[in-house]
């Protein structure tokens, strides 16, 4: 029986093989679809935003933070702006990163030409934009509270968040990297609620019980927290807590590059 | 003899050590011992195994993913280990459980993996020959497993690679799109393009493969066409590719001994299911048939099947179950 050729229908557009996209553009497209990723999942928007704006309401509203020689609002936004980077460059990024690990999107992505460090530097970029957003909102909802921050502290309080995400990022990939993704989800979610308390990040170390005073200033979450306010109340640059937040950012960076698991 | 120059996928003696292992008292597991395979441009290579083989980690080692522990790996002509986005952009790779963020729909995501090329295939083209219009609004978690392949396919496919590495692309397949997927395969080499899977099912292997390499406990044990495989000896007793085995099931308990040639070999494999089989002739089926009939004796069911890849598989890897 003869039969009429089937249609051909054209395979892949001739010749094979593509160059790479240049790294700049590979890095910005993953650094947008990672914040698109982060700011349209309810639960990470909830942890990015509606909690730290929760926790700065009611540090306005209660008397927690009264007898420290500035006004409640002035002393609650560095620390809430400091929370923000801990929640989206630590607990958000780092669950993120340990669910990616476990459908196999790291190993996936990491074959194409973006490659492992692409897909980091894209992970850090999307932490910056989110906390961009969230800068620009706390300080939306701060100001009419009346939060005079000191002018000379600005510019100091723009690089320590950045310093402070860097410090927050590598502990997360470190966890993420390393444990399952139940696992990171839990302890990344209950470090950001006993840092968040009793951390030293928006309640100062004089507020907090006497065992905890001891160690804040020596944990990335009081180091932050600490030198916002100071830039931010009195325009200054705490060197130790800097030096601290280098520690942690070089130490944690380092363990995650030698130990983080892609698979 | 494959053709010696320049292949697109040359590894030898490779060897992968993965641990510390703490059930080996915190030793080195070697699960790939020494693997040396060779893949064409414009043609389909399966590594065929039994899970656990080394298939996964050999491939894996190839792409880069794991860093080899011994041996040497030429993928287009560079060291995966060392080598950049240069040659990642001329690579496609679809792992076996998908590798894609479960919260990402389909053409978005399509669209984000084409950015990282300079020149990707176009991807409106892709979600046609892929069939992904009629999920394009679905989230990647709420996916069939034959959507998700396809889908992982595609994203594979967008740099329009010259070498394709498919770890268990059949692995959720629903019939239609393992049709539709076996037959872009076919076109793809046909177009040039390398094509390097991986399989535990012998089906796959013998409908999409050009040559064949069997992989049992870390090391490639047997290779060739699905032809040249299929000719392999069984026994010393059946010789060459004539090797027919003929099932039946009737009542329990029958003994055909005398019925055949002394080199058929016949046994009951459970109760009332027979297998003879060997280089059987005409004569020795119409012998069976006539045995039958002047015992009354009327089969449920009986069939004839030549030699398939799976039996050459398990004569070679072992009839163990690991």
């Amino acid at each position: 029986m003869s039969s009429a050729p089937a249609p051909q229908a054209a395979a892949a557009p001739a010749p094979l093989g593509s160059e790479p996209a240049p790294l700049v553009r590979r890095i910005l497209l993953q650094g947008r679809y990672e914040t698109v990723t982060m700011l349209r999942n309810g639960e990470q928007l909830i942890l990015a935003v509606i909690l730290p704006l929760m926790a700065l309401i009611g540090l306005a509203v209660t008397p927690l933070l009264d007898g420290l020689g500035h006004s409640r609002v002035n002393i609650a936004v560095p620390g809430i702006l400091a929370l923000c980077a801990m929640s989206t460059a630590f607990t958000g990024q780092g669950i993120a990163t340990g669910f990616d690990r476990r459908y196999g999107v790291l190993r996936f992505l990491s074959s194409t030409p973006l490659g492992r460090t692409g897909l980091i530097v894209g992970k850090i970029l999307a932490v910056l934009a989110v906390l961009v957003v969230q800068v620009l909102v706390v300080t939306a909802v701060a100001l009419p509270m009346g939060w005079r921050p000191e002018a000379a502290g600005l510019l100091p309080a723009l690089l320590l968040l950045v310093l402070g995400a860097a410090a927050f990022t590598s502990l997360g990939l470190l966890v993420a990297g390393t444990v399952r993704p139940e696992a990171t989800l839990a302890i990344t979610n209950l470090l950001w609620i006993l840092l968040g308390a009793l951390g030293g990040i928006v309640l100062p170390a004089e507020r907090l019980p006497a065992l905890a005073q001891a160690v804040v200033h020596f944990l990335p979450s009081g180091a932050l927290g600490q030198a916002l306010r100071d830039a931010l109340l009195t325009g200054t640059v705490n060197g130790f807590a800097v030096l601290i937040l280098l520690l942690w950012t070089a130490l944690a960076g380092a363990a995650a590059a030698r130990w983080f698991k892609w698979n | 003899m494959r053709s010696p120059e320049s292949p697109a996928l040359a590894i030898q003696g490779l060897i992968k050590d993965v641990g510390p292992v703490p059930s080996l008292d915190g030793k080195m597991l070697r699960v790939v011992s020494d693997v040396s395979l060779v893949a064409e441009r414009g043609q389909v290579t399966a590594l065929l195994g039994a899970n656990g083989a080394g298939k996964t980690t050999t491939i894996e080692c190839a792409q880069g993913m794991q860093k080899r522990t011994g041996g040497s790996i030429s993928l287009l002509g560079q060291d995966p280990d060392t080598a950049g986005a240069e040659l990642r952009s001329r690579v496609g790779v679809m792992l076996q459980d998908g590798g894609l963020p479960p919260s990402a729909r389909p053409i978005p995501l399509l669209h984000h993996i084409a950015g990282m090329y300079k020149d990707p295939w176009p991807v409106e083209d892709l979600v046609a020959r892929l069939g992904i219009e009629s999920f394009s609004r679905t989230g990647v978690r709420r996916l069939s497993g034959g959507q998700k392949q396809r889908l992982a396919l595609a994203a594979a496919l967008a740099g329009r690679p010259e070498v394709l590495f498919l770890d268990e692309p059949s692995a959720g397949l629903d019939p239609q799109s393992r049709q539709l997927v076996f037959d872009l395969i076919g076109e793809l080499r046909d177009s040039g393009m390398a094509i390097i899977l991986t399989t535990h099912l012998m089906d796959d292997a013998q409908r999409l493969a050009d040559y064949v390499y069997i992989i049992d406990n870390g090391r490639n044990v047997a290779e060739g066409t699905v032809a040249q495989l299929l000719r392999h000896e069984l026994t010393p007793d059946a010789p060459g590719g004539n090797v027919r085995t003929l099932l039946f099931e009737a009542e329990p308990g029958l003994d055909l001994t005398g019925v055949l040639p002394a080199a058929v070999d016949v046994r009951e494999t459970r109760a009332g299911s027979y297998s003879v089989s060997g280089a059987l002739t005409p004569a020795d089926l119409a012998a069976v048939t006539a045995w039958w009939a002047a015992r009354g004796i009327m089969p449920a069911s009986m069939s004839l099947a030549a030699r398939s890849l799976e039996d050459v598989f398990l004569d070679i890897s072992g009839r163990e179950t690991r």
